[in-house]
């Protein structure tokens, strides 16, 4: 018995996927990620759960991190390894994530 | 930029008598109710609108409504009322679901319903500001005052004009509350006890979303799904609105970081599920959208008041998260209304101290939201544990397709035998199997 499912029809891109989400990007980064601090990072845990994916691993060991498609969930620094790698806030009044099906 | 409403008229001392932060469920129904005891609240909201930042399955359990808004069936912004209700347990390949329906949850006073928060949220903040309330959106509170006894006097905002006085605040501010974090009533990280949820949401004409779920005019479904999450503890959920369909999964953080799997490749596994995908054949992606949940319950509930604050909501932990039921909206509605008027009261005998505030957690001791988390309060621990998230679904769905089997010309086997086996081969020993059936008599009955 086969134990893995075949997808039928195939799933969006992520580009796509996120595309159809509102964002009202705010000049300030309201989240800000130490490329430093992640290099003695053993998980890496943000690269994978983030559900937008803005978590972008280099060649070096660092992270490269953009702000402006972001959920605001607090998942990355909810399961951060390293203290002092994540500095999070919410975007200024009115920015960021706008959803009208949530 | 976005435009940002004129600041609201200031009480003439310059003090709000309370200022509720957050216009999700908790905090417009806190407004609501202080607004109507004819108090100065001041509802700030950080979303151009409220709803905008808000994420949720799909359905609110109304009852709670009854005592805020009389008849609110006829204006509140529905895309359908749940008349059918299915649990399913899944393994990548079977599928077994317990499927209800009943035509008395389509009609007044009704059960469940399906809803945007767009419109959900806008709605129930409207009539905050139709009692009284003042709202201001596109407004982040950024902190709390406090005198130098420690004592909450206000809060700080990204505005211009800054602070805010007040004489009790109520955080509604939802699952990250920096300002419960800030007083100290949270932990600043608590991964633990959280779970992400992802969904999309997705287009299908009406009447395929009729034909395909069996459901007539303004009916609707929804199905909750265990064994979908490749071992990561958590469940799926599909729910029906009127042209979409609402599809994700839970899953606990520190579970998801640990299997290194992306969000949205367990929503792309559930939707090619065989159960599932003939479902939503054809459906076009309209919105994908992540939050958190506060899933600890009980036992991981900060202290709800102290000298000039109360905590309501998923601030507070109180979504309800036990497996079968995802109750949070109707929770936040209960815990918010109960602050509002435990806040009225303090107000009224001029003390917003903590002690003047107790009442607060007397009125939720003595309702649903409290009663129904500390009765449910190991559910969390028994549904995300390892056996009903890894061994079960398997287990059960491998029984089910054994029963039915037909094995000619060799004999049916007895089902406690088939069980036994069935046990065995997912590695579940029928000792365990009834301890985690006592369990769960004790933690549901
Ligand atoms: C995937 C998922 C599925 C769910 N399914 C269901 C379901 O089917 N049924 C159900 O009843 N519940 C469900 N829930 C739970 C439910 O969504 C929550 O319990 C509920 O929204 C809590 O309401 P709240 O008012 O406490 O918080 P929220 O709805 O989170 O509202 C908090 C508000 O505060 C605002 N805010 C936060 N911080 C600030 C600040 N500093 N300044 C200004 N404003 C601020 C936010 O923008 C937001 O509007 C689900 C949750 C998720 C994530
Ligand atoms: S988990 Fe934290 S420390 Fe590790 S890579 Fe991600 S952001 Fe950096
Ligand atoms: S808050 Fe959520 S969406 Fe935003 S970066 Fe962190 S994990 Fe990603």
């Amino acid at each position: 018995m086969s134990t893995t499912i075949t997808r039928p029809y195939p799933d969006i891109s992520f580009d796509d996927r996120m595309a159809t989400v509102e964002f009202r990007v705010s000049p300030r980064p309201h989240i800000t990620v130490e490329t430093e601090v992640c290099r003695s990072c053993t998980t890496k845990a943000c690269v994978t759960a983030c559900p937008a994916n803005l978590f972008v691993p280099t060649n070096d060991g660092g992270i490269l991190f953009n702000y402006e498609q972001c959920f605001e969930c607090g998942t990355c620094y909810q399961i951060c390894n390293e203290a002092g790698a994540i500095t999070w806030t919410y975007p200024d009044g009115g920015h960021g994530v706008v959803l009208r099906h949530g | 930029m976005p435009e940002r409403v004129p600041a609201p008229a200031v009480p003439a001392d310059g003090v709000w008598d309370a200022v509720v932060v957050g216009a999700g469920p908790a905090g417009s129904a806190a407004a609501l109710e202080l607004a109507r005891a004819g108090r100065s609240v001041l509802l700030i909201e950080r979303g151009p609108f409220p709803g905008a930042k808000n994420v949720y399955g799909g359905v609110v359990y109304g009852r709670i409504l009854d005592e805020l808004i009389p008849r609110w069936w006829d204006e509140v912004p529905v895309q359908r009322w749940v008349t059918r209700r299915s649990t399913m347990v899944m393994t990548p390949t079977q599928a077994f679901t317990v499927d209800f329906r009943t035509q008395a949850w389509g009609q007044p006073p009704y059960n469940g319903m399906t809803t945007y928060r767009a419109d959900f949220d806008a709605w129930l903040a409207g009539h905050a500001v139709e009692a009284g309330a003042v709202l201001v959106t596109s407004t982040v509170v950024t902190g709390l005052l406090r005198d130098e006894r420690g004592r909450v006097t206000g809060v700080r905002t990204d505005r211009d004009d800054g602070d805010i006085r007040a004489r009790v605040v109520i955080a509604c501010d939802g699952v990250n509350s920096f300002l419960a974090k800030e007083a100290g009533l949270l932990p600043q990280t608590d991964a633990h006890h959280l779970t992400l949820g992802v969904k999309e949401t997705l287009a299908l004409p009406r009447e395929v979303i009729e034909e395909r779920f069996a459901i007539t005019g303004t009916e609707g479904l929804d199905i909750e799904i265990l064994g979908c999450t490749r071992g990561i503890p958590g469940g799926g959920f599909l729910y029906t609105n009127l042209d979409t369909v609402s599809v994700g999964v839970v899953v606990a953080l520190t579970g998801l970081a640990k299997a290194k799997v992306r969000p949205e490749e367990l929503i792309a596994d559930l939707k090619a599920h065989p159960a599932i995908a003939p479902y939503l054949r054809g459906a076009e992606l309209k919105e994908y959208a992540a939050h958190l949940i506060p899933e600890g319950g009980y036992r991981t509930m900060p202290r709800l008041a102290i000298d000039g604050m109360l905590v309501a909501g998923d601030a507070a932990a109180m979504c309800l998260a036990a497996g079968i039921w995802l109750e949070g909206v109707n929770f936040a509605i209960g815990s918010g209304m109960y602050a509002g008027r435990a806040a009225a009261e303090a107000l009224r005998r001029r003390d917003t101290s903590a002690s003047g505030l107790a009442g607060y957690r007397r009125l939720l001791e003595d309702s649903f939201v409290l009663a129904d988390h500390k009765r449910l309060q190991r559910a969390p621990d028994l549904v995300l544990s390892e056996r009903v998230q890894k061994q079960y679904p398997g287990m059960v769905c491998d029984l089910v397709q054994e029963v039915f089997t037909v094995t000619n010309p060799v004999p049916k086997r007895g089902m406690s035998r088939l069980l036994r086996d069935t046990a065995r081969r997912h590695g579940v020993r029928l000792r365990d199997l009834a301890r985690d059936g006592l369990a769960g008599l004790r933690v549901f009955g």
